[in-house]
């Protein structure tokens, strides 16, 4: 009997755009089309538990709006995301980041602020996992290029598809 | 209260107005230069969250080649104009007379200028055929060309609004040739104006929001 390769059996959990998820062995966890915004994966190795979230802009104060998205923007998304896999059953002192993103898509010679929010996000999220004291094993962040990327529940690998730069694995 | 749930379906019909006037100008600058008879659809009104934003060129991973600016003044706002990677490749191949497959050949100069020249003047046309229709000087910036994943690229367009929204209002606008099938498209046209533009938009149209 033909045994079909890991990835084509295994149930893909996606992920949206200012949204984020739990899959857990041997589920694969995945977000499509990253341009200024950032994946973050948050992983427990032990319980092979990971948490992917499609974080948009870097900080909840610069929201217009009480009735905001939690999960969209790093300092909400992130706190959500450690209580839902300690909940799971994930310690905090386990967990280990890696993350991908954060480019700018299109050159600006002006200052607008808001063109350089790839960078923005990435910094933020840097800040806020050193605060948890959680460690970043692997980036793959700026440059001018969209990214999917897909989470390996079971071998902690995380698959980043561009279209110039073809897969790579962090 | 958001300025979205303000927002009813005879607000979009008068937003759809005034894309049917910057794309038809836009269209007529297309023909001009491709000197082919170019035809826009009734543009779309939409408001869409940003997972519904994101596919709105196709899949989140379609390859497409977009050129961005920005809109400042009164009514600021995002823009893109977007082309298919085969829409691209065609258009580049007309001006430049270069057979090109755009993710290989993302750094070839003549192609690129190409497309950014042609960005350049449907954005001018676009916008200053609304500028004038609205009565509101909108200063674009200088557009910037990629060629990337669309979601990737979308993204861009995205920020200003997720800052007090979770959803965004885009106007959209399919151009395509006079003469060919009709699921050929050559090219879309996308006017994001900025949450804070709405009320100044609708006051020029003499709609109460």
């Amino acid at each position: 009997m033909t045994r079909l390769p890991l990835h084509d059996a295994n149930h893909i959990v996606k992920v949206g755009m200012a949204d984020w998820k739990i899959a857990v062995a041997p589920d694969l966890i995945r977000t499509s089309g990253l341009g200024s915004c950032v994946g973050v994966v948050l992983y427990d190795s032990m319980k092979k538990i990971a948490a992917l979230a499609h974080i948009m802009l870097p900080d909840s104060s610069l929201a217009r709006n009480k009735a905001m998205n939690r999960a969209k923007f790093a300092d909400t998304a992130l706190e959500d995301v450690i209580v839902a896999l300690q909940k799971k059953g994930s310690d905090k002192r386990r967990l280990q980041a890696k993350m991908a993103g954060g480019a700018q898509m299109f050159s600006f010679s002006s200052g607008n602020d808001l063109m350089r929010i790839g960078p923005r996000n990435r910094e933020a999220i840097v800040k806020i996992l050193s605060s948890y004291h959680i460690p970043i094993l692997a980036e793959d962040t700026g440059g001018n290029k969209g990214r999917t990327i897909t989470f390996h529940t079971e071998t902690g690998e995380l698959h980043i598809r561009t279209i110039h730069e073809g897969e790579t694995i962090i | 209260m958001g300025i979205h749930e303000k927002i009813e379906a005879f607000h979009l019909d008068v937003l759809k107005e005034a894309g049917n006037i910057g794309a038809g100008n836009a269209a007529t600058a297309l023909s001009q230069l491709l000197n082919k008879k170019i035809d826009i659809e009734v543009p779309s009104v939409r408001l869409v969250d940003f997972e519904e934003a994101k596919n709105l060129a196709g899949r989140e991973e379609t390859v497409v080649a977009a050129t961005f600016l920005r809109i400042t003044g009164e009514a600021p706002g995002s823009m893109f104009i977007i082309f298919q990677q085969e829409e691209a490749e065609e258009l580049a191949h007309t001006l430049t007379g270069k057979t090109v497959t755009i993710t290989k050949d993302a750094t070839d100069e003549m192609t690129i200028s190409a497309l950014q020249e042609l960005g350049n003047i449907l954005a001018g046309s676009y916008l200053s055929a609304i500028s004038q229709f609205l009565a509101i000087p909108m200063q674009p910036s200088v557009p910037s060309l990629a060629v990337d994943m669309a979601g990737a690229l979308l993204d861009t367009g995205l920020v200003q609004a997720s800052l007090a929204n979770d959803h965004v209002i885009v106007i959209d606008t399919v151009m395509k040739e006079a003469d060919k099938n009709e699921n050929v498209s050559t090219g879309q046209l996308f006017l994001l104006p900025d949450p804070e533009a709405f009320k100044r938009i609708f006051q020029a149209l003499g709609v109460e929001l």
